[in-house]
């Protein structure tokens, strides 16, 4: 039985480090980009990123002033049990949410979108989103949480089967042209790409994709993983940089997703995670135990099966 | 091309801004407040009275909420500080700078070289964006002190009026001149050469959607 009091502790932790500490992959990504940036103003750009990683770190202050909207991904072992059961692991997240918002400090994001009630602290209706996964083994349950950002540098479009790979670039293209002009997607960025699923699942793809996969990462398919490094070059090659200034810098690296789609069609979403790319995990053992990492390692074999029944042994062997 | 650096006051003389050119680095000292879509809609379709003296105390209004908590003693923590889209606010910018006699937009991403013309230039007014974005760990550690907060209870932390006192605050990057030229114009101009070969070999989908065809008495298919 994992204690109630420690989800929240620890989720308070994690809203801390996801706002003040850059992920080590990202900021590895950024450190090349750096070195190989030739314009000018972009390189400029990328230097002062880089020392703002260090003052957020030195002074424990938030990385950026916008908090983007703090969410949480919750994974658990199939065996784990939660203190209270799943109410109260969602209210302890709220809470979570609730304090390091106004303990950081973040900024109090979210809004009612019509009355534009605050209520300065990163909780309402449906704030902060609660998703949930599940693997076939284990006691432990994994918190993480991401604060994108972004009003800029996500689109959705469906595309059909005619399209093809070349329709999909195209609209790769103009997300990115779209909005990294004067920087809007704040790129460099991990690009997420989802390709297929239903409507909503599509986008759930790609935001999953650019948040909950790291740099350097590669889908299992190998095709998908050929095209991860296609695109990434591509998005690269336009010429634009940080803040959309002359530059090679654009994409720091690009995770596509797959689900199955309908048959007619090839939906297809693009997200941009932001030059604070705020996410942070810890795993809760069932024997109190805290393990903080930065990779969500969402995407396991089981969250990617094809088949009708889980057997791991038969997938294994494939 | 190596990049200037100029320190410059909120309140600056009209020649010290006729001195910054497209892609200068700048620090600024002195207040500064901010404002956005809520203290745009409360001042000038509200009508409520501004609580501070503009231009005097401050020319300098910068689209951003902070990062930031008011403790319960009535004090303040100002953590990280960046910048929002500045190019929604273009609807009350002008009446804004006619009544406050701002000269220094401090925001993200710029405003287009029609808007820079139209109100900014008359105005002697030029934009500076923040860098990134957002360098809110580097801007927060510029805020010296927190000075007020105004309309918090109307408009929540968000949206309030929060005026700030800079001490080489920054960096920020010089995106318009008295020209009324526009620093990211330039460099989309430059940048689009290259978008022809970038799409080569891609085609246009084949559903398409209102806004790539503008007559809606048009099929999208």
């Amino acid at each position: 039985m994992i204690p109630i009091d420690l989800i929240q502790s620890t989720a308070e932790t994690l809203m801390d480090k996801a706002a003040i500490e850059i992920p080590q992959d990202y900021l590895d990504g950024l450190q090349h980009a750096a070195k190989t940036e030739d314009g000018d103003l972009s390189s400029f750009v990328l230097k002062a990123m880089l020392e703002n990683y260090e003052a957020a770190k030195e002074d424990r202050r938030a990385m950026c002033g916008d908090t983007g909207v703090p969410r949480w991904f919750v994974k658990m072992g199939n065996d784990a049990r939660i203190e209270g059961g799943m109410v109260a692991l969602e209210t302890a997240l709220r809470r979570a949410t609730a304090n390091a918002t106004n303990g950081v400090p973040l900024r109090p994001n979210r809004v009612h979108p019509l009355w534009r009630t605050d209520h300065d602290n990163n909780v309402g209706i449906g704030a902060p989103e609660i998703e949930y996964g599940f693997e076939p083994e284990g006691e432990w349950v994994d918190l993480i949480t991401v604060h994108k950002g972004g009003l800029f540098g996500t689109d959705y479009r469906m595309l059909f089967p005619s399209d093809g790979v070349q329709g999909i670039k195209r609209f790769y293209l103009d997300s990115l042209m779209a909005f990294g002009k004067r920087g809007l997607a704040c790129q460099p960025a991990i690009i997420g790409i989802g390709l297929g699923g239903s409507k909503d699942i599509c986008m759930t793809l790609g935001k999953r994709a650019s948040t909950l996969r790291i740099v350097g990462s590669r889908n299992s398919d190998p095709r998908i993983a050929e095209m991860e490094d296609e695109f990434k070059e591509l998005g690269n090659s336009i010429g634009m940089g940080a803040m959309g200034f002359v530059g090679k810098n654009m994409v720091i690296d690009c995770n596509i997703e797959v689900g199955y789609c309908h048959t007619g069609g090839m939906p297809m979403s693009v997200h941009a995670f932001c030059l604070s790319s705020r996410r942070a995990v810890a795993r809760i053992h069932a024997d109190g135990r805290v393990e903080h990492r930065t990779d969500p390692d969402w995407f396991t074999p089981y969250q990617r099966r094809e088949t009708v029944d889980w057997e791991p042994q038969r997938e294994a062997a494939e | 091309m190596s990049i200037r650096e100029v320190r410059l006051s909120t309140t600056p003389t009209p020649e010290a801004i006729a001195d910054l050119r497209l892609g200068d680095v700048v620090y600024l000292d002195g207040l500064m407040y901010t404002a956005r879509e809520g203290v745009y809609m409360r001042a000038l379709e509200d009508k409520a009275n501004i609580p501070m003296e503009l231009p005097s105390q401050s020319a300098a209004n910068f689209h951003c909420s902070p990062a930031a908590r008011i403790n319960a003693d009535g004090s303040f923590d100002m953590g990280a500080v960046t910048a929002t889209a500045s190019f929604r606010f273009a609807k009350w910018l002008p009446e804004w700078m006619a009544k406050t006699g701002a000269r220094l937009i401090v925001g993200k991403g710029g405003m287009t070289s029609k808007d820079y013309k139209e109100y900014f230039v008359p105005n002697g007014a030029v934009y500076l964006s923040t860098v990134g974005y957002g360098t809110g760990a580097l801007l927060g550690r510029g805020v010296e002190s927190v000075e007020a907060v105004h309309w918090n209870e109307e408009l929540g932390l968000a949206q309030a009026m929060w005026v700030i006192k800079c001490n080489k605050m920054g960096p920020f990057i010089v995106a318009s001149d008295l020209n009324g030229d526009c620093l990211f114009e330039r460099e989309n101009a430059k940048i689009a050469e290259n978008v022809a070969r970038v799409y080569e070999g891609t085609k246009p989908a084949v559903l398409k959607r209102y806004g790539e065809s503008d007559d809606r008495t048009d099929e999208v298919i």
